[in-house]
């Protein structure tokens, strides 16, 4: 939802703070999830994961997830799918050039990484292209895998 | 200028060192010349000549001709055989990509074919959204975003292999172009994402129209401050406007355009606001030539390409430099071609 979409850019801080504890403990847990195995687990985290981040980020899912890294403004909701900031199209307003209505997902990514230590770096880095084979499957599964070195 | 080694039209000249491209753009913009180019809208045609025609009026004013990819999500002939045309009879073209209308597959394909044909020089784009088109109905594509474009672009040149790793045997020898806008916002964050395309593999930026120098200057400042003004060259966007209510259609339907009001209360008062707009560019390119770290100035004429010869011509930054055109050495190339 747009309005709770623009309150997560407010509390970018908070939501990251948040979410470094919530990854250290899902990289703690990698033995239970191994146990359980990660095959059998992706369809309900994923399921979690798609209605709480769509609540907060109306976030699509993409797989691959850099809200850290975008002040917790989803790069996904923008049009063109820009991944390393805004286009050359973004509104006198702030608004964005193929939904008028909207506010630049990038104008937000800006004022969120500000809110955030070292946000301001991390929007710096370039992002790799999106693999696309990846779209609905979880990220914080792939994140814990990518930590603990299983892939 | 003349290059000793000034090949058979259409040849690539040899690559000097430093250099990544065996184009003469490259050659130009590190030679340290103020540089011109232009833009060629692709004729709503398939007849080869309608291509000609347009890039014949801006000969002995342009070191390169951007061929446009689709601009403004509008359908026309594809810029790459636009270039291909183009490289056949010696010019130099920029081949625009957009990320709008081709996934990573195609866009590796076109990069490499286009620099079989002779293309050295490649601009990075995200594109114009589908909704600015007369395709309003089509697909979206945007696998890659310019960013990646512009490293996907480099991987295939300076790693020769393509984005899966598969090795390729010759790579594409081309300079990387990106576009910039210091007039939309973020502005804070403009030329940070210059610094990224940098980083990301841009060699030259080409940015959108500039009316307001103000702007461009804070710009360029920031720029100056990121270290990035020996690691890029920075040609700026010009354009006529031809009166105050085209100037006020463009500001309010073209995207990402800025066109400061006191610009349109000028031509709004002009007896004869073609000429005032024409005048205002001049203006325009000889303030711009005197702000630091810009090295050049992109001509973008939609639909009046006409008048760009008289601008530059008028504003005299070529300062007597004819940039190369076919037939402008019919004796030099004559005697190449017979050896």
């Amino acid at each position: 939802m747009y309005a709770v979409r623009q309150w997560s850019v407010r509390h970018a801080r908070g939501l990251n703070a948040f979410y470094r504890g919530f990854e250290s403990a899902l990289v703690a847990l990698h033995p239970l999830w191994k146990r359980l195995g990660y095959q059998r687990l992706e369809r309900p985290v994923a399921a979690v994961e798609r209605s709480l981040k769509g609540l907060l980020f109306d976030c699509r899912m993409c797989g691959q997830c850099i809200l850290s890294s975008t002040g917790m403004s989803c790069p996904m909701n923008c049009p063109k799918n820009l991944r390393n900031g805004p286009c050359g199209g973004v509104r006198a307003n702030g608004h964005c050039e193929v939904r008028p209505e909207m506010k630049c997902v990038w104008t937000d990514a800006v004022a969120g990484s500000a809110r955030i230590p070292g946000g301001m770096d991390a929007l710096r880095q370039v992002q790799v292209a999106v693999d696309r084979r990846l779209q609905g499957r979880s990220s914080w599964l792939r994140v814990v895998r990518q930590r603990v070195g299983e892939i | 200028m003349i290059f000793e080694d000034e090949p058979v039209p259409g040849y690539p000249l040899p690559i000097l060192p430093g250099h990544t491209s065996p184009g003469r753009l490259e050659r130009v913009l590190r030679a340290g010349q103020f540089v011109v180019t232009s833009e060629l809208a692709p004729p709503d045609s398939a007849d080869p000549e309608d291509v000609y025609r347009r890039a014949r009026i801006f000969d002995g004013q342009v070191d390169a001709i951007n061929a446009t990819d689709g601009s403004g999500a509008n359908c026309h002939m594809s810029s790459l055989a636009v270039c291909a045309l183009l490289t056949r009879v010696g010019y130099a073209p920029v081949m625009q990509i957009s990320c709008r209308d081709k996934n990573r597959i195609a866009i590796q394909g076109d990069i490499l074919g286009g620099a079989a044909m002779g293309v050295c020089n490649l601009l990075c784009l995200t594109g114009d959204g589908v909704q600015a088109g007369d395709h309003p109905q089509a697909l979206p594509v945007f696998d890659l975003d310019s960013m990646t474009l512009l490293e996907t672009a480099r991987t295939l040149r300076d790693e020769h292999h393509f984005l899966s790793g598969r090795k390729i045997t010759y790579a594409p020898r081309v300079l990387l172009g990106a576009a910039e806008n210091p007039f939309a916002k973020p502005f804070e964050w403009r030329a940070q994402r210059l610094a990224k395309k940098v980083a990301a593999g841009a060699q030259f930026i080409q940015t959108q129209f500039c009316y307001d120098v103000s702007l461009l200057k804070t710009f360029m400042r920031q720029v100056e401050e990121l270290g990035l003004l020996d690691k890029v060259f920075i040609l700026v966007g010009v354009g006529p406007l031809r009166s105050a209510k085209s100037a006020e259609w463009i500001r309010t339907h073209v995207p990402g355009v800025h066109i400061p009001d006191e610009i349109i209360r000028r031509l709004a008062g002009a007896s004869d606001a073609a000429l005032e707009g024409r005048k205002l560019c001049i203006d325009l390119i000889q303030e711009i030539r005197t702000v630091k770290g810009v090295h050049g100035v992109h001509v973008m004429a939609y639909r009046q390409e006409e008048t760009v010869a008289e601008i530059i011509e008028r504003s005299g930054v070529l300062g007597g430099r004819v940039p190369w055109y076919p037939g402008r050495d019919p004796q030099a190339n004559t005697n190449r071609m017979a050896s």
